[in-house]
């Protein structure tokens, strides 16, 4: 036992509220859904597939705005984020990505700008998939910066997932779909098992309590239970049953770490 | 402008919290309520938006013949914590709006005109020291005085300390003497007095640096305090990876299909 200061916790919690990992959960399913949209196109497979994928990208980047801002301590200053450009702040690199996905995105549904609004929308899109996990990552809570390299993938993949399971419920029962989504859950599956295996002190939260529950039911709905369902069957019904669980998932897996995050900043590193 | 620091030394300090006072006065900090810890005299805890100094209590076990004390009493430490506007600050770097700054004397501030309280410097804090004011909705941390500094004064906290536990002045002048000060504690037989300014990690030192006696620890400063950007390599070139993955995946499930789709 180590020399502590009456266990008073030394770091400070995330003041963030419900808007952030729910901005997470929407950020990323509108990334996922620009990646598919322009890749769609590109490869000329289903025009409305990919038409739909536009649309709920061009839909998701000003919810995703709206969220920050409300999350913000002084919502009307938001602009203040595109005061500087700093790399060093996987912040100010999130709200410059954010501010020119809204751009790109609905660039991307005039038919005069799709040429160059779309191949950058998707390229902007990776970084809305994955730069969140770079967000929580570099920070001094034990329980995120001890996962900073898994939680890029992690959250790229559960993007992904949701943007996939977004497309089939609105009726989408493509095979390209399908395999995406069967890939973006095996890999969440991957993950799930190496958050159970990994354990130290400072990722304890993922695993005890109401974080560990949270965090271990949003694994369970991402990765193996909708890659069994869609494995076994190709029935519409079924797929959409793996979409609706992948999306529950997803979120609940962004309220989990956010979660573990303030359980984490009450222990000791 | 020179760049200056603090010394603050718990050796000296007898616990009056004149500094913790003078702050909130001069800075026309908010009150923060009226608690009852049970944690010695402390009824402050921990540094906030509303409490940029706090005097830390520790109750130790006593070392017979050193300070006086009888045996079967404790013996009372006390250090007054502040920000530790540290070399490489995690909140400076975190802040997306430019709103943290370094200031000409080398400290560290929270420009209130700019801040649109995004909370990312909380986080970004290895020493949980700046925090989000509920009522007010932005950060706010000690100012380090910017503002009497900027007027040739010392920081309020410094001018009301009565022992001169809290040192004010160039930051190499206090380094010189804090060794100087170990000495003499040493040649009075005092053997458990460390200097702490995290210089060994990439925090790459502070200017508010303290003297203790026995393991910072028990004051709450860490041994092992890291700033966060250091994560971010790691942190990039995972999301590099996972970036490529989701576009070549997406893409070849795609292009898989539409060549089983025409064979």
């Amino acid at each position: 036992m180590s020399t502590t200061y009456y266990d008073v916790q030394l770091l400070k919690p995330p003041v963030w509220t419900w808007e952030v990992p729910v901005y997470f959960f929407v950020g990323g399913a509108a990334g996922g859904a620009a990646i598919i949209g322009s890749i769609a196109e590109w490869t000329g497979t289903s025009g409305h597939l990919a038409r739909d994928a536009r649309i709920l990208a061009a839909a998701g980047a000003p919810v995703s705005a709206a969220l920050l801002t409300a999350d913000l301590g002084r919502p009307a200053r938001f602009v203040n984020m595109l005061r500087v450009f700093k790399p060093q702040s996987a912040m100010s690199v999130g709200s410059w990505t954010l501010a020119s996905f809204s751009a790109t995105t609905t660039g991307a549904l005039v038919p005069a700008l799709t040429t160059v609004a779309g191949p950058t929308s998707a390229a902007l899109g990776a970084v809305m998939l994955t730069y969140t996990g770079v967000l929580i990552g570099a920070t001094a809570i034990p329980v995120w910066n001890q996962n900073v390299r898994l939680l890029p993938v992690h959250f790229a993949a559960s993007g992904v997932a949701s943007a996939a399971a977004l497309l089939t419920l609105m009726g989408h029962d493509d095979d390209a779909l399908n395999d995406i989504a069967m890939g973006a859950a095996a890999a969440e599956t991957i993950i799930g098992a190496i958050i159970e295996t990994k354990r130290s002190a400072a990722t304890r939260p993922l695993r005890h309590g109401p974080t560990g529950w949270v965090i271990r039911a949003g694994g369970v709905l991402s990765g193996p239970l909708p890659l069994l369902l869609r494995a076994t069957s190709k029935r519409p019904g079924w797929r959409r049953a793996a979409g609706a669980m992948a999306l529950v998932g997803s979120l609940l897996t962004r309220l989990g770490w956010i979660a573990a995050g303030r359980e984490s900043a009450k222990m000791k590193g | 402008m020179r760049t200056t620091a603090f010394l603050t030394d718990s050796t000296l300090c007898i616990g009056c919290k004149a500094c913790e006072v003078a702050c909130k006065e001069y800075n026309d900090v908010p009150a923060d309520g009226y608690v009852f810890t049970g944690r010695s005299y402390d009824n402050t805890l921990h540094l906030g938006h509303s409490t940029w100094r706090h005097v830390a209590f520790v109750e130790m076990d006593t070392a017979l013949g050193v300070g006086g004390n009888a045996g079967e009493q404790i013996t009372w430490s006390f250090v007054s914590d502040v920000c530790k506007h540290c070399e490489h600050a995690g909140c400076l770097e975190a802040c997306p709006t430019g709103s943290i700054v370094r200031t000409d004397v080398g400290s560290v501030y929270v420009q209130p005109d700019v801040c649109n309280g995004c909370g990312y410097c909380v986080v970004g804090c290895p020493f949980g020291v700046v925090d989000r004011r509920p009522s007010d909705g932005r950060a706010f941390k000690c100012t380090f005085c910017y503002d009497r500094q900027r007027d040739g004064e010392q920081p309020a906290c410094a001018k009301a300390c009565p022992t001169q536990s809290i040192l004010f002045g160039e930051i190499d002048d206090l380094r010189a003497h804090a060794q100087q000060r170990l000495d003499t504690l040493r040649s009075r037989g005092i053997d458990d007095a460390v200097f702490w300014d995290s210089g060994h990690t990439s925090v790459g030192g502070t200017h508010a640096m303290f003297i203790v006696r026995g393991d910072p620890e028990a004051y709450n400063l860490p041994a092992n305090a890291e700033v966060p950007t250091i994560y971010l390599r790691d942190g990039w070139r995972s999301a590099a990876a996972a970036a490529l993955i989701a576009l070549a995946g997406t893409a070849a499930a795609f292009l898989a299909r539409r060549t089983t789709g025409i064979g």
